[in-house]
């Protein structure tokens, strides 16, 4: 199955959605609604609601909150007599100061553990700060592996760090590219000139030439950018078999856009944590500059049912289906998981319950959680690619929902 | 690829094309500038407001962004006169600082409004000419960037015209020169500089109909263009239009070339690079010390 | 030279209320606040010498602080720096950088909104270089290892950052009580109130610009090297970005530029706003910070010569 473009709620889709509740509770014979009024369970999220990355802290939110009003629905957790998960969001606005503050505030208002993240700086110094106060911390999609590397106690990671993706990627890479005939030797990189596109482009440059790839060029670009002609004209000049883009979504949209409208002749796209090209919007709205766009990224295994559910809920929701949604929604059903096992709101126990999980119930192509000094080890990206209308993963091949269409087809 | 004159010629004609954006902007911040004297720091949201404007019209109402242009300057014109008559006037006293706080605080107030009532997705629209090209012999240039070039030389004239030969013109450059004399003969300052403002509100207004078919709109949008725009009306000499327009046509064409050399990260610094030249040789800018 | 009883009265108090202040607030949320309210007051006092007393107003502000910043991590983590050490060559380049800025923008005799965009470009170089620049972390920003310990400048009981913001901000207030009282400071007012008249009578106005915002870039790098030790992180937007620039003249011209105080009551007052706005309307993101706008504006409209203005109305 390929994961569909959700589209505009039709009207049964609400009615079979409160239908599904009522069952939900009619087979849970509503033992939690008779006892007294359960307490709750805060989860602090630190998420970027104003400021640059205002879109992605409202994407992270979102995930998280359908997990929790999930897990709500069907009783809390059970361990604490059904308690009910209150999400108190912390808006990082963008800056890591604010994010620092908000931990301390959330940390200080009781919550048993923090989500969150989303841009390496942030989720740098929020971590370090909610370590500080013995609050365990789950990163959501920052990807510097300082995050764990540093060793902090209780910070965690669910989703892959840059050596995981990167080396993921190039395995993909090569593996499409070998399976055509190998039409691709030359590759330009286009990333952005922060922490996650410079570090992506680093890696990248230094890996590729082991894996028989020439690297012509790698262009930075500042986020924002106001203008991709340039960078299409170069990329027509160089005429790369590849380009590798790594950067945020309104750059990204605009670098395919431009890619597209220069006709640079290409053999493919592929980008590493791309921003745009796993983005339902940029695909309708785009969908002729998305064609066949691969995405190395962070992205849901659509084989599974609980994925399945998660995408139509999505839908119900009318919230586009992005990585940080993804990745928000699992990591919070995995700490949901971590309290109920714990069987306490203790901070440390919490802690201890995350670092020995085995959580499987999750809708990411990971298998089950193990962390290593905070990592998940069995994290991994998926390969997708916009075929027409839809998102196809396309790599790891047991997650595959279709076949790399690779090079693109010459109209 | 740099010995290449197609190339070279199509990255000068792009750097022109973004370049009128720049001028664009610049040219109602110059007016600002060059009439109160104030440094206008709600300008890039005053464009991020009118690209919703221009967003909405669209996607609600199917009206066409060069088409909203007729109801949107018009439009903006008289927000822009009352904001400066009735909000930013009353509030700083008329004190530079001030007039800085209080600016910076309207800029505030319109992000946060947009982040609130418009959330914080990116919008773009899908106009059928954006993927139209104009083969100009080195490189074909989508329409609507032509179509902006076009309008910022034209826009230049217009505002060259209604400065030196209209009363208002004469009026608006009196103000300018000396406040007081203005005043003495009979010219009501405060309404001078919240025309003056309404205009440079009216010209964003324009730089965002032309700016959306290419681009897109979120509650920061402003600030990509905000820092360039400063930079382009220091360059060209604080308050003139013809040092605003050419200033913005010459920042982009530079921005061009440094993105070229030096990559698009790096590049950014070449506009930099020749604003602290300027301000070396040539401190008032390239027409500094004239008012119109 | 003697502080008035009043005035002596009113320091006693404060100095009370600041010492004691970690005695009573117990929570690390409210002592992480009111170190960052000192911080901001430290930047500001740095921006409110070169602003408030010698009228050159400054929007590149971010220069200064993000040269304090980048120069003590680089030192640290490149070059296997003493964390103190750092912070002493730190200082001195900003002071440096001020100095340049100063002799290349005064030189040309750049006043007003003019000389405030050219430190704005200056900032914007500096992030430009930055965010290219191996050395300096390029996109990554730099990183510096957790390592408590005094001897790092760095503690894990944040009381300790509390005081030592605190000592900085009295130094540094010092500084500036003395300037106002020195020859130097009625120099600078000189210059600020009527440039020509003070070159008239003799004072060299360049040379007393230069030394201004030499000593002001030294504080505003000071501010750098707290933020970089305190979070342990700075990155090309942090340093140099416009937000900090802003940071610096807001709390001095809402508290009162050219004012001793006005900085310290202005990142006061700028906190209190922020925290009340974020706990009347934080759930909605950007209401608060819509509030915290309009009640700016309605500060500007009632006290257009800042919340010192109160006070000296009384007078």
């Amino acid at each position: 199955m390929a994961v569909r473009a959700p589209r505009r709620i039709a009207r049964t889709s609400r009615r079979n959605f409160i239908a599904a509740g009522a069952a939900a509770a009619a087979a849970l014979g509503m033992p939690a609604l008779l006892r007294a009024q359960p307490k709750t369970v805060k989860i602090g999220l630190i998420h970027p609601m104003t400021g640059m990355f205002a879109y992605n802290g409202a994407q992270a939110f979102a995930g998280a909150k359908l997990a929790a009003d999930e897990i709500n629905e069907r009783g809390g957790i059970r361990s604490l007599g059904g308690a009910k998960i209150e999400l108190v969001v912390g808006d990082s606005q963008s800056k890591p100061e604010a994010a620092v503050a908000e931990v301390d505030k959330l940390s200080e208002a009781g919550v048993a553990c923090f989500l969150g993240g989303y841009a390496s700086g942030i989720g740098l110094t929020a971590s370090q700060a909610a370590a500080r106060q013995g609050v365990p911390f789950m990163s959501d999609t920052p990807v510097s592996d300082q995050i764990t590397g540093r060793g902090l106690p209780g910070v965690f990671r669910f989703g892959p760090g840059f050596a995981t993706i990167t080396t993921a990627a190039l395995d993909a890479l090569v593996a499409i590219n070998d399976a055509a005939g190998k039409p691709a030797k030359t590759v330009i990189l286009v990333h952005e000139d922060g922490a996650f596109g410079s570090g992506m482009a680093k890696f990248l440059a230094a890996e590729l030439p082991k894996r028989g790839f020439q690297v012509l060029d790698s262009i930075a670009h500042p986020t924002p950018t106001r203008d991709f002609t340039n960078i299409g004209l170069r990329l027509r000049a160089a005429r790369p078999d590849i380009v590798m883009p790594s950067s945020y979504l309104n750059e990204y949209t605009l670098l395919a856009r431009s890619i597209h409208q220069h006709r640079v002749p290409v053999k493919g796209i592929f980008s590493v944590i791309g921003g745009g090209a796993s983005n339902f919007k940029f695909i309708r709205e785009y969908n002729a500059a998305a064609q066949y766009i691969m995405d190395c990224n962070h992205w849901i295994d659509p084989n599974k049912p609980r994925s399945k559910r998660f995408v139509k809920a999505l839908e119900e929701r009318k919230v586009d289906l992005t990585y940080e949604v993804m990745l928000n929604y699992a990591c919070m059903l995995l700490i949901a998981d971590a309290i109920e096992r714990a069987g306490s709101t203790d901070r440390a126990k919490i802690s201890a319950a995350i670092a020995s999980s085995t959580f499987e119930d999750h809708i990411m192509p990971y298998g089950p959680t193990k962390f290593v000094g905070g990592q998940n080890q069995g994290a991994q990206p998926a390969t997708t690619q916009v075929q027409k209308m839809d998102i196809e993963v396309i790599w790891p091949q047991q997650f595959a929902t279709a076949k790399a269409i690779f090079p693109i087809p010459q109209a | 690829m740099l010995a290449d004159p197609v190339f070279l010629l199509a990255v000068a004609f792009n750097g022109l094309t973004v370049g009128a954006i720049y001028a664009l902007v610049a040219l109602g911040l110059a007016l600002i500038y060059g009439v109160l004297h104030i440094i206008n720091f709600a300008h890039g949201s005053l464009l991020m407001l009118a690209l919703y404007a221009a967003f909405f019209l669209f996607t609600l109402g199917g009206v066409d962004p060069y088409v909203a242009v007729l109801a949107l300057a018009p439009g903006f014109f008289v927000f822009g006169y009352l904001l400066q008559r009735f909000v930013i006037a009353p509030i700083s006293f008329g004190r530079d600082t001030n007039v800085l706080l209080v600016t910076l605080g309207l800029s505030i107030i319109f992000d946060n409004l947009a982040l609130y009532l418009w959330t914080s997705t990116t919008r773009t629209i899908n106009v059928p000419y954006a993927q139209t090209y104009v083969d100009i012999g080195v490189t074909a240039v989508a329409l609507p960037r032509l179509v902006a070039l076009g309008a910022a030389l034209l826009v230049g004239v217009a505002f060259w015209l209604l400065m030196t030969r209209t009363d208002l013109g004469k009026a608006i450059r009196a103000v300018a020169r000396e406040r007081q004399g203005a005043r003495i003969v009979g010219i009501s300052v405060e309404h001078i500089f919240a025309v003056s403002f309404g205009l440079g509100t009216a010209v964003v207004a324009l730089a965002a109909c032309l700016l959306l078919p290419t681009f897109y709109v979120t509650p920061t949008v402003g600030y990509a263009f905000v820092l360039i725009a400063f930079t382009t009306v220091v360059l060209g000499g604080m308050g003139s239009f013809i040092g605003a327009l050419l200033g913005g046509l010459l920042l982009g064409v530079v921005e061009a070339f440094s993105g070229v050399l030096l990559g698009e990260s790096l590049g950014q610094i070449g506009i930099f690079l020749i604003f602290i030249l300027v301000l070396l040789f040539r401190p008032t800018g390239f027409f500094g010390q004239r008012v119109a | 030279m003697r502080l008035r009883s009043g005035q002596a009265g009113a320091l006693f108090v404060l100095a009370a209320f600041f010492l004691l202040l970690p005695q009573f607030v117990t929570s690390s949320y409210w002592l992480g606040l009111w170190t960052l309210t000192l911080f901001y007051a430290l930047l500001g006092q740095s921006w409110n010498l070169l602003g408030g007393y010698g009228g050159q107003v400054s929007f590149g502000h971010a220069v200064f602080f993000g040269t304090g910043a980048y120069v003590s991590a680089v030192l640290q983590v490149k070059f296997g720096f003493n964390a103190w050490a750092g912070a002493a060559v730190a200082v001195a380049a900003g002071g440096l950088v001020g100095a340049f800025l100063g002799a290349v923008s005064f030189r040309y005799g750049l006043r007003g909104s003019y000389f405030a965009l050219v430190t704005l470009a200056f900032a914007e170089v500096f992030r430009v270089l930055v965010n290219s620049w191996e050395l300096t972390g390029s996109g990554f920003g730099m990183l510096i290892p957790l390592r408590p310990g005094a001897a790092h400048l760095q503690f894990t009981d944040r009381t300790w950052f509390y005081y030592l913001i605190l000592a900085l901000l009295a130094a540094a207030c010092a500084l500036v009580w003395w300037i106002e009282r020195s020859r130097f400071g009625a120099y600078l007012v000189a210059v600020r109130e009527n440039e020509d008249a003070a070159q008239a009578l003799g004072i060299d106005c360049f040379r007393v610009k230069v030394v201004a915002i030499t000593l002001s870039g030294a504080l505003a790098s000071v501010a750098g090297v707290f933020y970089v030790q305190y979070f342990l992180f700075v990155d090309s937007h942090i340093g140099y970005g416009p937000a900090m620039s802003v940071n610096a003249l807001l709390a001095p011209l809402i508290g009162g530029a050219g004012t001793l105080f006005g900085p310290l009551i202005g990142a006061v007052a700028l906190g209190a706003l922020s925290e009340l706005t974020t706990l009347a309307l934080g759930k909605t993101p950007g209401v608060n910070l819509l509030a915290f706008g309009v009640l700016l504006l309605v500060i500007l409209r009632f006290l257009p010569n800042g919340l010192m203005g109160l006070f000296r109305g009384r007078a």
